[in-house]
């Protein structure tokens, strides 16, 4: 409760996508400081995966700036140093851990490939730093020439999260990380992220239609509908008592467990 | 943990003109009127018992002062934060420093130890895992939760031994301000015992506490004033 206040980590203003006439997100807007969790949540076709998109770089917004620590205009940046940016400070965790790991490539060769791609040359230096990162996501560091083809899909999901903060970003991206995992599974990889976060300071943006993941993972919430955000707050204020009409339906809608 | 300097003896929670209405999108927009000008203080090592029939509204100016509920006008103080203005990133900070909540409902992470659910606020204030560890092992044994427990999650816990978890993680640190829903419900005698004692503790080191207890005889015996919410409940007709 300082008054002194670092700048926002992330700020974002007036995002918007469209694909033809149709909206994919629309006049977005919202700040994220260091250490926060923040939830976006909405049904699919909602626009939570275009605006993740949109924010981690991977398509370009119509309109809207994107503000990195205070001064670095994302979307103005050269080619190479957003993707440096992306290499070094940012990550991106995929639901589908295919989609972020080499299925080609050793485990140990999946996280050192991302050191080198920041810029890490000595080997072993870098095999030491791979074998770290396995046994913090809890995976045997006897694994660490297998590859992930042989890995369940909890390990395969672990090793994607080593892969990606194995640089110590900042700030990590997540679209639905828990997503085809078993409930057990799930529950394992909730409490690495919650250990992860709080060690190493992260901030988190992360995806996903499971309210009882954002309640139990995130600070604050973004609800979306229809490209828009309807309603954003403090996670257990939005889940507990949501003053939006879509809001109540998709909070009333969950199975109580 | 003193604050700034105010001329009066400053009240830790201090609820002015609260009113809380809900509006049910789903039901045709209907309005809720639940709650008008509430009014409450509870000063620095106080206990404030809330009374008032099941339905009265309890439990919501409870949530409403933790910030799940939202007002819909009023002041709510704690400390120097107005949780009825505050954005959420100032709730949450002083939920981690100030504001402590022992609610009836465990809520946690599948899996995790239960010495690790009960350290956590430590660990969020950024205490050493060893102290705050050792911090969790010490009340648990306080409140009779065996040791061989510890190691699992209290998800499979009874009811009573989810309620003693949540005892535990509500008075690890000595919030400023405390709320306790119904903290002896479903408690056998022994422990229910414990827990008053801790609350009598807590009062004496100065902690401002706003608590729910059905239990008549532990009202009677931590509470210094009581406030009944019936006061604050608009006519049916409203």
């Amino acid at each position: 409760m300082n008054a002194q206040m670092p700048p926002p980590l992330l700020t974002v203003r007036d995002l918007t996508r469209t694909y033809g006439s149709r909206i994919g997100c629309a006049e977005v807007s919202f700040d994220l400081y260091h250490g926060e969790v923040l939830g976006i949540v909405g049904e699919s076709g909602s626009g939570k995966s275009t605006l993740l998109s949109c924010l981690a770089g991977h398509l370009p917004p119509d309109s809207g700036r994107v503000v990195w620590d205070g001064t670095t205009d994302v979307l103005a940046l050269p080619e190479a140093a957003r993707r440096r940016l992306m290499r070094t400070e940012w990550a991106f965790v995929h639901q589908n851990p295919r989609d972020g790991l080499r299925m080609g490539v050793t485990a140990g060769g999946n996280v050192g490939e991302r050191l080198m791609g920041a810029g890490a040359r000595h080997f072993g230096q870098i095999r030491a730093q791979a074998t770290d990162w396995l046994e913090r996501v809890e995976i045997d560091p006897d694994r660490i020439d297998d590859r992930p083809r042989a890995f369940s899909g909890g390990m395969q999901q672990r090793l994607q999260i080593a892969r990606n903060l194995v640089t110590g970003p900042r700030l990590v991206f997540m679209d639905e990380p828990t997503g085809g995992l078993d409930v057990s599974v799930q529950a394992r990889l909730l409490d690495l992220l919650r250990g992860l976060v709080r060690r190493m300071g992260l901030s988190v943006i992360i995806v996903t239609h499971d309210l009882a993941v954002v309640r139990l993972l995130a600070d604050r919430l973004m609800v979306m509908k229809s490209g828009r955000v309807v309603e954003q707050g403090l996670t257990d204020q939005v889940l507990d008592d949501p003053q939006h009409a879509y809001t109540q339906l998709l909070v009333s809608s969950v199975l109580q467990v | 943990m003193p604050l700034a300097a105010t001329p009066e003896p400053s009240a830790m929670i201090e609820v002015r003109a609260l009113a809380k209405s809900f509006t049910l999108h789903t039901q045709g927009g209907t309005v809720l009127s639940v709650m008008q000008d509430a009014q409450l203080r509870v000063a620095p090592g106080e206990c404030v018992g809330l009374t008032g029939a099941s339905g009265a509204g309890k439990s919501t100016l409870m949530r409403m002062i933790w910030g799940n509920y939202l007002a819909s006008c009023g002041s709510i103080r704690v400390g120097t934060v107005d949780v009825a203005r505050a954005d959420p990133r100032a709730i949450l900070a002083l939920r981690r420093s100030t504001l402590g909540y022992v609610s009836q409902f465990l809520r946690v992470v599948p899996r995790v130890p239960t010495l690790d659910v009960v350290a956590e606020p430590l660990l969020t204030l950024g205490r050493p895992e060893e102290f705050a560890r050792a911090a969790a092992a010490a009340l648990l044994s306080r409140l009779n939760i065996p040791e061989r427990l510890w190691q699992l999650s209290p998800t499979t816990f009874s009811g009573g031994e989810q309620q003693r978890v949540n005892i535990a993680r509500g008075f690890i640190h000595p919030w400023p301000a405390l709320l306790l829903d119904e903290p002896t419900a479903s408690l056998d005698a022994g422990n229910r015992e414990i827990v008053l004692t801790l609350i009598e503790e807590a009062k004496r080191m100065g902690q401002a506490i706003l608590g729910i207890f059905h239990d008549a005889a532990a009202r009677t015996r931590v509470c210094d004033r009581l406030v009944d919410v019936t006061a604050f409940t608009p006519g049916i007709a409203a």
